[in-house]
This record gives C-alpha cells, structure tokens and sequence, in this order.
C-alpha cells in the first residue's frame, strides 16, 4: 500500500530560477534561503520517495482566464514547462503516474470534490522550482501528480475548503493499493503582495504564526476568508492555501524535521518547511 | 447570500474578482498571449495593431502605453498577466512595486529588507 512519507512546503518566486541558472546560491543575498535545503535534500536522499503530488497554483501558464478551475489535477503522462514570459530557464520535463492521478480523480469525486481532470497540462515556476530547490541536479527521481489550486481570481475555494481537500488527498493515496512512497509539495507564499499601493506588504508576526500553527494547531488558519487572507498575508500570500492542503493530506503525526524562513526574497517572505508523516 | 452588497476594502490592495476579471478580459487576454517569445516580439514591432487585435479599451491601451501598473490595475488588470507584460521590458518585482509606491527601486527594497526585523 501507499504510504505518505511527509510534506515539503516553500516559496516559488521566478528569481529563484534566476538565482539557479545563474548559480548565486553563495550569494549573500540567497543563501539565506537556499541554505533551508541541504537538510531536506538528505532527508529525501534517506527516505526515497518515489512519486510527488505537488500542490500548488497556476500563474496564467496553463491556465487563462477563459477557464479557471477552483481544483484541478493533472492527468498527463508528462508535463512539461514553458516560457512564462520573462525567458526564466526551462527545465525537463516531469513524468506523471497516471495510476496515480486518476485513483485521486476517482476518490476525489467519490468524496464530492468536483474537480478538473487534465490530460494536457503546462507547469509554471510553482511547480518547477520547488522541485529544482529539492534535486538540483533536475534528474527528477519521481513521477508526479500536480494539484492545482486557483489563487488568482477571486473568490478563492476557503481555507476550510482547502483543508477538507488535502485530507482528502491524504485517504486516497492510504487507499492506493501499490508500494509507493509519496511525497507532498506545497508550493508558494508566504506573505507577499504583489501589486497596488500596498506593494511589498510583508506581515512576518503573521507568517510565523502560520508556520507554527501547521504542527501545534494545523486548522487554525482554516478561520480566515480570502480577504482576511489578502488583509494578513498580501494579494499573494494567499498562496500559503497550497501549505494548508499539503499539511492536510498528512494522516498520520506530523512532526516538524526542518524549517527555514527569510525575509526578503524579491518582494516575498521566503519559508521552507519539512514536516514528517509518522502511520 | 448576499453578492450585491457593499465590497469590502483593503487599503492600497485591488483584489482580482468577478467584476476585475469582466473589465479586465481583453487586456490580460493580451499579456497570457506574451507567454510565446513570437507574440512579445509581434507586440513590440507594431503596439497600436497589437492592442487593436485583442481588443482593448482606450482605458486599457492608455495604461499600455503609460507602462503604469496602478492605471492598469484600475483598467482591470491582473498582477499575473501583468508581470508578463514587465518581463517585455526586463522590469522585476522591485521596478514594478517601486512604481507603484512611488519610491526608488532601493528605498522599495529597503523596505522590503526592514520587513524583516
């Protein structure tokens, strides 16, 4: 049977892909940031996951206006990235596990989660450079399944939504009858915002309150709306909606491995969290 | 439920709703299209015929042309496809939030930086 090693949680920013390609990870500037993963990489290099489901939210790659799924899931057996518009570097595709994502689709609308199901789909930096931050060497040692989250027009599903969705996840992949050991990734945020004369709002208190709460008290952020999210945590912090459905698919104990938080990375509260799945 | 009610307000923030994305369908349709290198190049060579094929209102080519990212917040735009219209011009993150704070690019980053203690 399946088992659900742990979830890895951190920011996206598209410098990051900048600060690889251009290797700044000594950098004084970055290696605050990139220093919150050598330890995750030797976790993983112990632990051996053989396949990631990545939650994370679409930035008008896959994705325009025209269609914006609340959930969706990818179905593909790869995905690959693309230019987004400001030439960051592409990386090689990813192979899915098909298996996978469609027992996920089944148990997912069993469970009355109405989802987009994709057997075509384009993954932006909040997919790629996370796993980039993980394996460096971008020979990507899992399958995957990407799960995408709408943080980009508003409504957006509610924290609560987010959290029932991740658990979820979680009691589809206990369920999945192969020997597989699967990663959770969750991707963006934290406190950030983008845009409008607010623009580089940061709430450090906030974020770190957040961070907490996912071991000491994992639904306390599931009491804010949207808008209380935006007025916390930025127009784009409301990304941390992926953490939330990461820690949510963890079914078992969760203890917290490893985190790391810096402030700034471009106009972003930069965090990176491992918390390990114990049964 | 009621919809119709009174928005709420976050001072200095445009949230991307409903009413954002109905105004604003034309012009983010445009910056979606500059994911293609092709489309960045074709804007650039003619911008008048460019914005005219998508569409835009003449709030929206003003914003355009201004290279103003509050007028084109206001005109509907979305901080996602925005940044893809910057990346045109090789603007980051600080060149876009300086902009629209009015400060310089190292006072913005500064403020970032201070965020942190």
């Amino acid at each position: 049977m399946a088992k659900i090693v742990g979830s890895i949680t951190t920011s996206h920013v598209p410098a990051i892909g900048g600060a690889i390609a251009k290797k700044l990870q000594e950098d004084p500037y970055w290696k605050p940031f990139f220093d919150g993963f050598p330890p995750i990489r030797e976790w993983l290099a112990k632990v051996k996951p053989d396949v990631a489901v990545i939650v994370y939210n679409d930035h008008g790659l896959n994705f325009f206006l025209d269609k914006q799924p609340t959930f969706a899931i990818g179905a593909a057996p790869e995905y690959r990235n693309a230019d987004e518009g400001w030439g960051i570097p592409v990386v090689p595709s990813f192979a899915g596990d098909l298996d996978l994502s469609w027992h996920l689709i089944n148990c997912l609308i069993a469970d009355e989660f109405d989802i987009v199901t994709c057997q075509e789909m384009s993954v932006d930096h909040a997919f790629t450079l996370p796993m980039a931050l993980l394996w460096p060497d971008q020979k990507w040692p899992v399958r995957t399944v990407p799960v995408c989250v709408n943080t980009v027009q508003f409504p957006l599903p509610t924290a609560q939504r987010c959290y029932k969705l991740g658990q979820s996840i979680g009691r589809a992949i206990q369920s999945f009858d192969r020997d597989s050991r699967v990663l959770i990734i969750g991707t963006g945020g934290l406190s950030h915002q983008l845009e409008g004369k607010r623009a580089g709002f940061i709430n450090k208190q906030f974020d770190l309150q957040f961070m907490d709460s996912l071991i000491s008290n994992p639904t306390w952020a599931t009491q804010f709306s949207d808008l209380d999210l935006v007025e916390q945590a930025g127009t784009q912090g409301v990304e941390l909606l992926n953490w939330l459905v990461a820690r949510a698919c963890l079914t078992g104990r969760a203890s917290l491995k490893h985190s790391n938080f810096h402030i700034p990375i471009s106009n972003t509260a930069a965090a990176t969290m491992l918390i390990e799945n114990h049964g | 439920m009621n919809f119709s009610k009174s928005k709420r307000q976050i001072s200095g923030t445009t949230v991307f709703d409903g009413d954002a994305a109905r105004k604003g369908y034309a012009l983010n349709k445009m910056c979606y299209s500059f994911n293609e290198q092709a489309n960045r190049e074709e804007f650039l060579r003619d911008e008048d015929a460019y914005c005219a094929k998508f569409g835009l209102n003449e709030q929206q080519r003003a914003a355009i042309a201004h290279r103003n990212v509050l007028e084109l917040l206001e005109a509907g735009g979305n901080a996602y496809y925005l940044a893809k219209f910057g990346g045109i011009f090789g603007l980051d993150m600080q060149d876009i939030g300086a902009q629209q704070t009015g400060v310089t690019k190292d006072e913005f980053k500064a403020k970032l930086v201070a965020a942190g203690r």
